[in-house]
């Protein structure tokens, strides 16, 4: 969508909301911004309703401001605390229902397909640990195996955050939550390496203590899903709330837990994919 | 794609010279997704499916649908069918029975979210005991879902209501989901005599932009942007924000009255309706009751019948009218439950007596004997 469709009556311009009068004069539409331009606009509104020193609202901040072409994005997002930030966000969302956000964005990018045949239009899905890997794990890994040309996002905080802070497949083992009171007693589920199995043919683990690396891994997701296959990002958000740390140190406990080895930064990228990203990225190799 | 001539829906429905075909309901479904412009059509082959989503399929690799693919399972192919209307494109699928209740959390939303979706429920049993078979059951718990139902009697009713749910789900001033429904097996899988319009007509494309609500397609304002969600928050803008919206889906149900009404001729059928005895039904009880009705003139009993059409919404002033005579209503139903007698007599206010039965369940066929039992029974009080 063209800024032209938001242009502001100059008759209503002072009863607009604030964030409309922003998006029309500095919205990032159509200009191609990376992680460099963060402050140059609101691509989440600053009173968002997560908690002070939230892993998702920054890794959130940091995805929208990298999206190749945000005016022709659709966000499709599930149940959980990013749900809370998307009536913030100026893109088209769509919240279903919990857990068939890969479901709906099927149907939704395929009509898009249908509607503009001639144009890229970017289904991205964003949603948490619980509604990728738990409840909406089939729905996820089926749009995977049918080829489905989606990006998915999990932000994961390793919980049911929005919820108080109950046991996710995605909590570590051990990890004393509520639903685990006695420690949870398997692994954290390997999502890379089932995207990777199920046909992804991007897949990468990052965080927002390396927005650089971040907003690529996104970058590259998005553009490869446009014409090779689905592709995968995870991001370690993690939760000062629900795991007790000080909101200051979500990014000392990201470094801690990659130093230790405990969550894997990572990034898979099939031959197809390389080869598409090798021409769009003007040659540029992976890091 | 296979060159069609778009037509005048109500040229499609009404004048279009009709042949007649000898086929099944599910063949029925095909004739009418044939004709209907449909973008995409999603399916699952859930036991117990009727073949109307693969013949769907059939005619999608002839090149009458854009586009079609099977789901994972009835909640995912709601999902999908919920993100291709969000999309704004003209959508289609099918279920029946376990799978209505497998995807059951997607129907509200689609109403809630405005999408002009077009679903056949072809009826069967639920779980448990186990059971394939007919039954109308699914629909008891459909009643409250916000979406507008139609009842087939017979393939013919399913292959016309198919096409006008399309037109009247459309509507700007509707704009939410019709189910079609049709008992199954005894329709899905049984042939019958359908008229059906030649098949190089098709209705008009949907226009996505005549939906009351933004289409997902990031080609119209507003996008939201908003500083404070009204989900989770607990104030009274946000209770009057969401009490006012669901107002507003049981409103857009209310003003399809006259669209449904413009396309199905009316809400009901009635003939008779001067009778002491009255009979209500929707569905193939309606065939069943038919006979019984026969068989009750011939014994010289003076007996009436209500067909009804549309159960969402519910044309209570029309039944009103139809029974004003009648001493007794009988409601024979394909279910357990009874979930018509009860619409029946919320609807006439107990100013009649309503018999709430025969009833007939798990896959059972319905005597028309019982139903002349209960013609008898009333006649005679």
């Amino acid at each position: 969508m063209s800024k032209d469709f938001l242009r502001i009556s100059p008759a209503f311009e002072d009863v607009m909301p604030a964030e409309y009068r922003e998006l029309v004069a500095s919205g990032p539409y159509g200009k191609g911004y990376g992680i460099s331009d963060l402050g140059s606009h609101k691509e989440l509104l600053e009173e968002h309703p997560l908690c002070a020193g939230c892993g998702l609202a920054l890794s959130l901040r940091l995805t929208l401001s990298v999206l190749p072409a945000p005016e022709d994005t659709v966000i499709v997002g599930s149940t959980g605390c990013s749900a809370l930030a998307f009536p913030q966000v100026a893109l088209h969302n769509i919240h279903s229902l919990f857990g068939n956000q890969n479901a709906v964005a099927s149907g939704l990018k395929r009509a898009l397909k249908l509607r503009f045949p001639d144009k890229h239009k970017d289904v991205v899905v964003v949603a948490g640990d619980g509604a990728t890997a738990d409840i909406g794990l089939d729905m996820v890994m089926q749009s995977w195996f049918r080829g489905e040309l989606i990006t998915t996002i999990m932000l994961d905080n390793e919980a049911y955050a929005n919820t108080g802070g109950q046991e996710s497949g995605m909590s570590p083992k051990g990890a004393v939550l509520y639903m685990a009171p006695k420690g949870k007693k398997f692994q954290k589920v390997n999502m890379p390496e089932l995207a990777r199995e199920a046909g992804c043919v991007y897949v990468a683990a990052v965080s927002p203590a390396n927005p650089k690396r971040l907003g690529k891994a996104i970058k590259r997701a998005i553009l490869v899903a446009r014409e090779v296959g689905p592709t995968y990002v995870q991001i370690f958000a993690p939760c000062p709330t629900n795991f007790k740390f000080k909101p200051q140190e979500t990014i000392k406990r990201i470094k801690e837990r990659e130093k230790d080895g405990t969550y894997l930064m990572r990034e898979y990228i099939s031959p197809e994919a390389q080869e598409y990203l090798a021409a769009m990225e003007g040659g540029t190799k992976d890091e | 794609m296979i060159e069609q001539r778009v037509v005048a829906p109500e040229y499609l429905f009404n004048e279009a010279e009709r042949e007649e075909q000898f086929i099944t309901g599910s063949e029925a479904v095909r004739e009418a997704i044939k004709r209907a412009n449909v973008d995409m059509a999603i399916s699952y082959p859930i036991t117990p499916q009727s073949e109307s989503m693969h013949l769907v399929g059939d005619i999608y690799a002839e090149g009458y649908i854009k586009e079609y693919f099977r789901g994972e399972n009835e909640f995912a192919v709601m999902s999908s069918v919920a993100g291709a209307a969000m999309g704004g494109v003209r959508v289609f699928t099918a279920t029946g029975g376990p799978g209505t209740l497998r995807a059951f959390e997607a129907f509200p939303t689609w109403a809630g979210a405005r999408l002009p979706v077009v679903c056949a429920f072809m009826t069967r049993g639920i779980n448990s005991p186990l059971s394939i078979q007919p039954d109308t059951l699914e629909m008891a718990y459909m009643l409250d879902t916000g979406i507008i139902m139609l009842h087939a009697e017979n393939s013919q009713d399913l292959y016309d209501m198919i096409l006008q749910a399309f037109m009247i789900a459309e509507k700007p001033d509707v704009h939410i989901p019709v189910g079609v429904f049709v008992d199954g097996f005894f329709i899905t899988h049984t042939r019958d005599r359908v008229k059906i319009a030649p098949p190089d007509l098709k209705l008009p494309p949907y226009n996505p932009y005549s939906a009351p609500v933004p289409v997902m397609d990031m080609e119209n304002p507003p996008i939201r942007q908003m500083r404070d969600p009204f989900v989770m928050k607990s104030n009274f803008i946000s209770y009057a924000a969401h009490a006012s919206w669901q107002q507003e889906i049981l409103a857009a149900a209310e003003r399809s009255r006259r669209h449904i009404a413009h396309y199905l001729g009316n809400l009901l059928e009635a003939e008779n309706e001067t009778a002491p005895v009255m009979i209500v039904a929707s569905g193939t009880a309606v065939s069943q009751s038919r006979e019984a009705i026969e068989s009750a003139r011939q014994e010289g009993l003076d007996v009436g019948l209500v067909k009804l059409k549309s159960l969402r919404p519910f044309p209570t002033e029309e039944l009103k009218a139809m029974t004003a005579n009648a001493k007794a209503v009988i409601v024979p139903e394909f279910n357990r439950v009874g979930w018509l007698a009860r619409e029946v007599r919320a609807a006439l206010e107990a100013k009649v007596k309503v018999v709430g039965g025969p009833r007939v369940f798990g896959g059972m066929t319905m005597p028309p004997d019982l139903i002349l039992d209960e013609i008898r029974r009333c006649a005679n009080e």
